[in-house]
Formats: structure tokens, C-alpha cells, sequence
């Protein structure tokens, strides 16, 4: 199959100062892809180098298999066939709703015009403000409206560029849940920059974990979560702690809690010592368990307890426990190591 | 195009600053004897008087602005509404035209004398009467037409503060009054302070009024020296103490600015507590509103109207016509270029923002607050040193003279208006700009737009409006303009403004009220733009 959109080994940059180093990745036709990363880190600058606001220093980018940026060519942006979703939505204040969706409409007659803004709003579910001005909408009605003006004239990519960030966080995954709804009934690729993994693992299909201007793992959200190529990923992505461990064998280690056997065979040899990542699902609250550690602090979420534990080392795990077990802060617990996913880290 | 915006724009700040540097740099200028001269005699004067002067508008425009403020703000009383906006009418009246209408209405001959002898029968000696044409009523006059100033700006204050604040004093045991000395007042200070910095400065520049009153002051000093003893060294070296004046109160306004972002308690709104006043109570509310816009506006007004049309049949002619259309003419092509130069800047500071860019453009807007005299002096003194280098080179070399080419032209009094008036039309432009984010131009272009055709379907909708208001309001301040008009105008050159101000010095009152009517009328644009704003904006409302 082709791609949508190739990103190709591209750096960029502003003035003298280098922002992007080495950035690839490539989306398949209806694939939404996204760039998760702490602020900073580029992701924006990568988005804005497909949508041709920045140019590239080496590499290129490709949509629709046409190269739009390269050190030799750059197609200006209103050529590219991209939509853009903004922060701020960027709606037109001096124009209704209904002729901010026509905005791109440029090359259709205006029966055609209007077919096309009527889809779009009904699609987004907002039929009934064609007449409104953007003020007198809410954030996430504003929103809707940006999503329907940049996805009406059928572009190759949509981008959207923090979308969600001003918007209530309880209010966020769900209209995370909404747009990647309405994305997929049109098959639309697209490319979401975020730094909240909730909204990244609610969107989309792939994610880019970026740092420093470069992408530090590309998967699923469940191979970002279990299987972190680095520290980085580890610590971004879900809550953890790192335990110091020794080598065993091809692919178990012994920690403080016990033996751990893993799938993937481990780099370092026996006898090694290597950081391995616990998750909070990876302990089990276990009353039988011969390993015990002392309540620190504990959060209530609903379904479960997190737990903060230290055990008789000195060293603090998380464990997330089924609410029904209410334990005080001090008291002593029984827990064991249920770790479907053996992550290692070498020290050095 | 970009390679050229910046260069573009250092050019114009370094060119308007031109003036400035000028006069600036005759604090340094060695005294010649005219200087020691004023030193001697009148120095201490103008600085008393201006001193003086400056502490009764700040007494008279306080009490007024902040006390009408506070009133049309949380107070319920009958026309409050009416009062809100109607506060800010004296603002139409440029000081010397009010200055003379009490004048003709107060002197001896005026119809308040006549009639307080008609009725008791005194003589010339019977009775006193206060001198209006006195340090105590140039400072009546300018509190009549500036508190303005403080009361738009302490009304925006008392408006934007946190109702919860307010309660919240309330449920610590202050009355109504006493939150509003301890709470709502210290809130409201910096913004005080930046509305009295604005109206000292237009005090501070007034020609008008202190040479109608035949006040020893510095701008009447600068007139004095230049055209009395022919000095321009001495007049350049006045002005270039009043500037000290002038800097003292940008800097305190530029200061309070600040720090009225920070006294800004909240971004949540909900309607301000009315508080209801009943009998007495509302007869004092009223009157208190009343008195200033009756006296600095309505009165005046009456005045001026009753003498046009006493007058105007002989008034308007073919040399009047004439006059208001050099006015008309003046007014607006000033206002086209200040907008046309100040978009010219506004979209080089929105597109390369580099410092030279940024640091030219405040640069360029500090002239709003320079005396149009200080202006004159720091605009004839380069053009008339290039004219003479010009004439002298030509002489030479070719022996002819060139004579004046730009002191004494149209030219002249064009530069000085940017001057003195481009800060206004880009501070206008500037917030027009404002409200278009960059995200909307990147929207537009993602949505297959060229620059050019962004510039007409998203930019030119959505600064009509402020274009329109930066052309109207330099339109006003160049038709009220007086003494660098009076100073650079190319001889003969009348306008309005000087026209009524050489009528009036001549004590034909009367005579001079149709011009100075009409430039009240135009000044009524400005206002009523403003009052519309407020009464039709109430934040988060």
C-alpha cells in the first residue's frame, strides 16, 4: 500500500538554533498518527514543516507520494491540500459558522458550497448553528466548527496542533473519542500533536514519542506502555519505578521481590546489575505473599487504590489494588510480582 | 519585500525622532545671554507657574474623574446611564476654546456681570469678581476638559475589578464607603495615575489657553524667546526643560500601565453591585455628575452657539470657506499617512518582531505626549540647517539661492502632525492587529489562500474598524491642533484652529466662535465613538 504522508530523516530548525534531528515516519491512507512529547520537544515544529509554515534543512516530505519539502523544493503552503486544526481554533471571527466552513471551498459552485457545509456540520453535529458567529459558541462547539472548516475541503492530511488543550480535562478524551469517530467515518489520515498520552492513546493508531527533537519510539500505545525502548519512553508513558536488578539468566533477572522471567532475551550478561521497570499493575496486592512493604501514601481513583509502598530495602513501588482493599497509610501489606513484561535498562 | 521592512522602519523612527534629539540636545548647549537673561528673570517663574499648574489640574481632574467614576460605576441614581457616557462631551473641547468662551461669558462686559449690576444696581467698584483670565482659572479650565482622561481610565478600573473583592471587604466589616477608600480605590490606583499623566501632559502642552490667560509658562516662554527675542538656541534650550517634564510623565504613565496588569484581580466578571441611592443621597449623585459636564461642556456650548449665531452671517465667507477647507484638508491627508505609515509599521512589528523593530516603534510613539511647541522647535531647527547648507551649496556652486524648500512649507507642519500624532494611529492599528492571531493567517493558508488573498478576505474585514478610528481620531487632534500649526504653517496659511485662536486674541470672542464651534463639532466624533464603546461593553457581560 502507499502512504499518505512520508516523513523523511528531516531536521529543521529556527535561525541558528537545530529543533529536529533526524525525524521519520510514515502514515498509511486513514491512519491518524500522533506526536507525544513534553513541551518543547519539537513536536509542533514537525507539524509545521508538513504544513510548509517551516522549511526543512535536510530530509523531505512527501504527501501523496509528491515531494512538498526538501532542501531543493518548497511547496507554499495553500498548495499543499492540508487541513489544520489550531490551539486556538483560529476561527474568522467576522464570518458565521456556515462561511467559515465555506472558507476552503474555493473551486466549487455555490450549490455545491453549501451541499458540502451542510454535510460538514451535520457530520460534526453542530446543524443547527450554520447562522452563528464563533463568539457565540463554547470552546468545544468552536472546536467542532475549526474540525468541520479543515476537514471540508477533503484534504490529503488533517493536522491538528494541540486541539484539545483548551478545553476541560474531563471534557478531553472524550472529544478525543468524538473527533477520532469522526475521522475514521471519512477515513481521513491525520496527524495530532499532543503531550497528553490519554488524548494520544484515545486518537490514535500510531504514536511518536518525541524528545529533544527526536523521535524516541514509534508503536501502539500498548507497545509504548509495555515495551519502552529507553528510559525516556518509560518515564513518559505511565506511571513506574525503576528497581535495581541483577542478570540471572538469557531472560530473568532477580530484584528485591523476587525472580522475574521475561519473553525477550537480555542484552547484558549474568552477574550484570540493570534497572528493571515495574509498573503499578505489575504488583499484586496479595495477602498470602511472603514479601510485605509498608503503606506510604495512597490515591483512590474509583475502581482502584494506587498505593505507594515501601518495603524493607528502603525502596518504593506503586501498586494498583482493587478498591475493595482499603488499607491505612503504615499498615503492612503482603504483595508479589505478577510482571507479564520484562523491561531492562542497562546502566551504563 | 521583508529585506526592506526593517531598514523601512528605522528610517521613519530615526526620522521622527528627529525632533526629539534635537531639542534634547540643547540641554547641553552652551548659555548664550538670552539664556542667562531668562535665566534671571523669568525661569523661575515658568517653573513655579507650571508647577502650580500642573498640582491644581491634578487636584481638580482627580476629584472630578475619580469621584464621577466611581458614581456612574457602582451607584444607582436617576441618569446614571446618561452620565456614563455624556461624562466624557468636555473631551471635545480643545482648553483654549473653552478658555475663551468663560472669558467672554465672565468678564466685565460678559453677561454674567452685566446682569449681577443690572439687578443691584453696583458699580465698576461695588463688588469683586474673580479674574478668569488667572493661574486659578486656567486651572478651572483644563479640570473642565481633561478629567476626562482619569475618569475614563478609573471607570475601566472599577469595572474590571473583582466584585468578589469587593464583598469580600464587605464581609470583613467594611461599609460601602470604606471599601471603596480601602479596597476599590488602591486597586483602581494605577490606572488613576496613568489617566493624570495623560491630562498633565496635555496640560503641560497647551499653547492656547496659558497665552490667552497671559501665563509666564514654558510654552508660552518657548513662543516668547523665539519670536519676541529671536533666539532659538534659548527657545530650544526652554523646551528642552519642559521635555524633562514630559519624559518624568511618560515614564509614571508608562509605569502605572504595568502595574495595572497586575492589580487586574480576575478574568471571571458577573454584574457589579448596584447600589442604590435615594433622596438626598441621589440629588448629590446627580449634581455631582451634573456640575462638570454642565460647566465643561453644555454652558460652553450654549455659548459658543448663541455667539455663531449672532455672528456667522458676517463670519462665513469666501476666506472662511477657505480656511476650513485647508483644515479639512490638513486633517485628512495627516490622518491618511499617519494610518497608511502606522500599518506600514504595526505589520513590520507583527512579521520580523526583531528588536530594532520593536525598539524604533516605541520610539516613535512617544511623541504623543511632546507639546506641539517642543515639536515646532525641534522640527524648524534641522529644516532650517538643511535649507541654508542647500541655499549655501547652491550659491557656490551655481550661484543661485534656493531659499527655504522645507522650513515654512506644508511639508513642515505634515512632518511635525507624525510626529506628535503617529503614536495615536499605531496604537489603534496595533490593537486591530492584535485580534488577528497568527494561527488565523496559517488557518487561511492551510486552507488554500495566498497572502495576498488573506490580506483581503481575512485582515481588511477585521481592521475596517480600526482603521477607520485611527483615521478619525488623528483626523480631530490635527483639526484641533494649534501652536505647531501656528508656528510651521507656510505663510497666510490659515486654519480653523488658528483662526479662532488669532479672533479671540484680537477680544473678538464672538466673532471667533463659528471656527470654534465647528472644530468642537468634529471633536464630537471621536467622543461619541468612545462613549459608544462603553456603554455598549461591559466585560463579560
Amino acid at each position: 500500500m502507499t502512504s499518505q504522508i512520508d516523513v523523511e530523516n528531516i531536521d529543521a530548525g529556527y535561525d541558528e538554533l537545530q529543533v529536529l534531528n533526524q525525524v521519520s515516519f510514515s502514515l498509511q491512507p486513514g491512519q491518524i498518527g500522533c506526536m507525544l512529547g513534553p513541551s518543547g520537544c519539537g513536536k509542533t515544529t514537525v507539524l509545521r514543516a508538513i504544513a510548509g509554515f517551516e522549511p526543512v534543512w535536510r530530509g523531505r516530505i512527501l504527501i501523496d507520494e509528491v515531494e512538498v519539502s526538501s532542501r531543493k523544493k518548497f511547496l507554499v503552503p495553500e498548495k499543499r491540500n492540508i487541513g489544520m486544526v489550531f490551539q486556538d481554533f483560529a476561527l474568522f471571527p467576522h464570518l458565521k459558522v456556515e462561511d467559515n466552513v465555506r472558507f476552503g471551498l474555493k473551486g466549487m459552485d455555490r450549490k455545491q458550497q453549501h451541499g458540502r457545509v451542510q454535510e460538514m456540520l451535520a457530520i460534526v453535529g453542530m446543524p443547527a448553528y450554520a447562522k452563528a458567529y464563533p463568539h457565540q459558541l463554547s470552546g468545544g462547539q468552536q472546536q467542532r466548527i475549526a474540525l468541520a472548516r479543515a476537514l471540508a475541503p477533503r484534504p490529503s492530511v488533517l493536522l491538528l496542533d494541540e486541539p484539545f488543550s483548551n478545553m476541560d480535562a474531563e471534557m478531553r478524551e472524550q472529544l478525543a473519542r468524538e473527533v477520532r469517530s469522526i475521522l475514521k467515518q471519512e477515513n481521513n489520515t491525520a496527524i495530532l500533536v499532543t503531550h497528553d498520552q490519554n488524548e494520544a492513546f484515545a486518537m490514535a493508531d500510531q504514536i511518536c514519542v518525541m524528545n529533544e527533537g527526536s523521535i524516541q519510539q514509534q508503536g501502539s500505545g500498548y507497545e509504548l506502555y509495555h515495551e519502552p525502548v529507553n528510559r525516556f519512553v518509560a518515564d513518559f508513558i505511565g506511571q513506574g519505578v525503576i528497581l535495581p536488578a541483577t542478570v540471572e539468566g538469557e531472560n530473568t533477572v532477580r530484584t528485591d521481590l523476587g525472580v522475574i522471567a521475561g519473553s525477550h532475551s537480555i542484552t547484558d550478561p549474568p552477574g550484570e546489575m540493570v534497572d528493571v521497570l515495574i509498573r503499578p499493575d505489575d504488583v499484586v496486592h496479595d495477602d498470602e505473599s511472603s514479601e510485605s512493604a509498608i503503606v506510604v501514601e495512597k490515591a483512590f481513583r474509583g475502581a482502584d487504590f494506587l498505593y505507594h509502598l515501601r518495603m524493607d530495602s528502603g525502596i518504593e513501588v506503586m501498586c494498583l489494588a482493587p478498591s475493595h482493599h482499603n488499607h491505612k497509610i503504615n499498615e503492612r501489606i503482603g504483595i508479589r510480582l505478577n510482571v507479564d513484561h520484562l523491561v531492562t535498562f542497562s546502566r551504563n | 519585500m521583508q529585506r526592506f521592512w526593517e531598514p523601512g522602519v528605522l528610517l521613519l523612527a530615526i526620522l521622527f525622532s528627529l525632533p526629539i534629539f534635537t531639542v534634547v540636545s540643547f540641554v547641553l548647549h552652551p548659555a548664550n545671554d538670552v539664556w542667562q537673561h531668562l535665566l534671571d528673570t523669568v525661569l523661575t517663574e515658568y517653573l513655579l507657574n507650571s508647577a502650580l499648574l500642573m498640582l491644581g489640574v491634578a487636584l481638580g481632574t482627580l476629584v472630578i474623574g475619580v469621584g464621577c467614576a466611581w458614581l456612574t460605576s457602582v451607584c444607582l441614581f436617576p441618569g446614571k446611564r446618561l452620565f456614563a457616557w455624556a461624562m466624557l462631551l468636555p473631551l471635545a473641547f480643545p482648553a483654549y476654546i473653552i478658555a475663551y468662551t468663560y472669558t467672554g461669558m465672565l468678564d466685565f462686559a460678559g453677561p454674567l456681570q452685566s446682569w449681577i449690576r443690572a439687578g443691584t444696581g453696583w458699580g465698576v467698584r461695588d463688588y469683586y469678581f474673580p479674574e478668569v483670565r488667572s493661574l486659578g482659572g486656567a486651572v478651572t479650565m483644563f479640570s473642565l476638559v481633561l478629567y476626562p482622561y482619569v475618569y475614563l481610565l478609573a471607570r475601566a478600573a472599577f469595572l474590571e475589578q473583582s466584585i468578589c473583592v469587593l464583598e469580600v471587604s464587605r464581609t470583613l466589616g467594611c461599609s460601602v464607603w470604606a471599601s471603596f477608600y480601602r479596597v476599590a480605590l488602591p486597586l483602581a490606583r494605577p490606572a488613576i495615575v496613568a489617566g493624570l499623566s495623560l491630562a498633565l501632559m496635555e496640560t503641560l502642552a497647551d499653547y492656547g489657553t496659558v497665552a490667552y490667560f497671559g501665563l509666564g509658562v514654558f510654552t508660552t516662554g518657548i513662543f516668547r524667546t523665539w519670536f519676541g527675542l529671536g533666539d532659538g538656541a534659548a527657545a530650544a534650550k526652554l523646551a528642552s526643560i519642559l521635555l524633562l517634564f514630559v519624559f518624568t510623565l511618560i515614564v509614571i504613565e508608562r509605569w502605572s500601565r504595568q502595574r495595572a496588569r497586575y492589580h487586574h484581580a480576575t478574568n471571571r466578571y458577573s454584574a457589579l453591585p448596584q447600589y442604590r441611592l435615594r433622596g438626598y443621597r441621589a440629588v448629590l449623585a446627580f449634581s455631582a455628575c451634573f456640575l462638570p459636564l454642565l460647566l465643561g461642556f453644555l454652558l460652553p456650548a450654549y455659548q459658543l452657539a448663541l455667539w455663531a449665531i449672532e455672528t456667522y452671517a458676517d463670519m462665513v465667507d469666501a476666506s472662511f470657506l477657505q480656511l476650513t477647507f485647508h483644515s479639512l484638508e490638513l486633517a485628512a491627508s495627516a490622518a491618511l499617512l499617519a494610518v497608511v505609515l502606522a500599518l506600514f509599521l504595526a505589520y513590520g512589528k507583527r512579521m520580523l518582531g526583531s528588536k530594532v523593530v520593536n525598539a524604533s516603534i516605541r520610539i516613535v510613539a512617544t511623541g504623543y505626549a511632546l507639546p506641539g511647541t517642543v515639536i515646532a522647535v525641534g522640527v524648524i531647527i534641522p529644516f532650517a540647517w538643511f535649507d541654508n547648507s542647500v541655499d549655501s551649496l547652491m550659491r557656490e556652486h551655481y550661484g543661485f539661492s534656493s531659499g527655504l524648500l522645507l522650513s515654512g512649507s506644508l511639508f513642515a507642519l505634515m512632518f511635525a502632525y507624525m510626529v506628535r500624532f503617529l503614536a495615536v494611529s499605531i496604537q489603534a492599528v496595533e490593537s486591530g492587529l492584535s485580534k488577528i492571531k497568527p494561527s488565523m493567517d496559517d488557518a487561511a493558508r492551510s486552507l488554500s489562500y495566498r497572502p495576498g488573498e488573506i490580506l483581503m478576505r481575512v485582515h481588511l474585514p477585521l481592521m475596517k474598524g480600526t482603521v477607520l478610528t485611527a483615521l478619525l481620531i488623528v483626523f480631530v487632534d490635527v483639526m484641533k491642533e494649534l501652536p505647531a500649526t501656528l508656528i510651521l504653517r507656510p505663510f497666510n496659511f490659515n486654519t480653523l484652529a488658528v483662526r479662532a485662536f488669532e479672533l479671540a486674541s484680537d477680544e473678538r470672542l464672538a466673532d471667533s466662535s463659528t471656527a470654534a464651534l465647528m472644530i468642537v463639532a468634529v471633536g464630537l466624533g471621536p467622543v461619541i465613538l468612545l462613549s459608544h464603546s462603553i456603554s455598549a461593553s461591559r466585560a463579560g457581560s
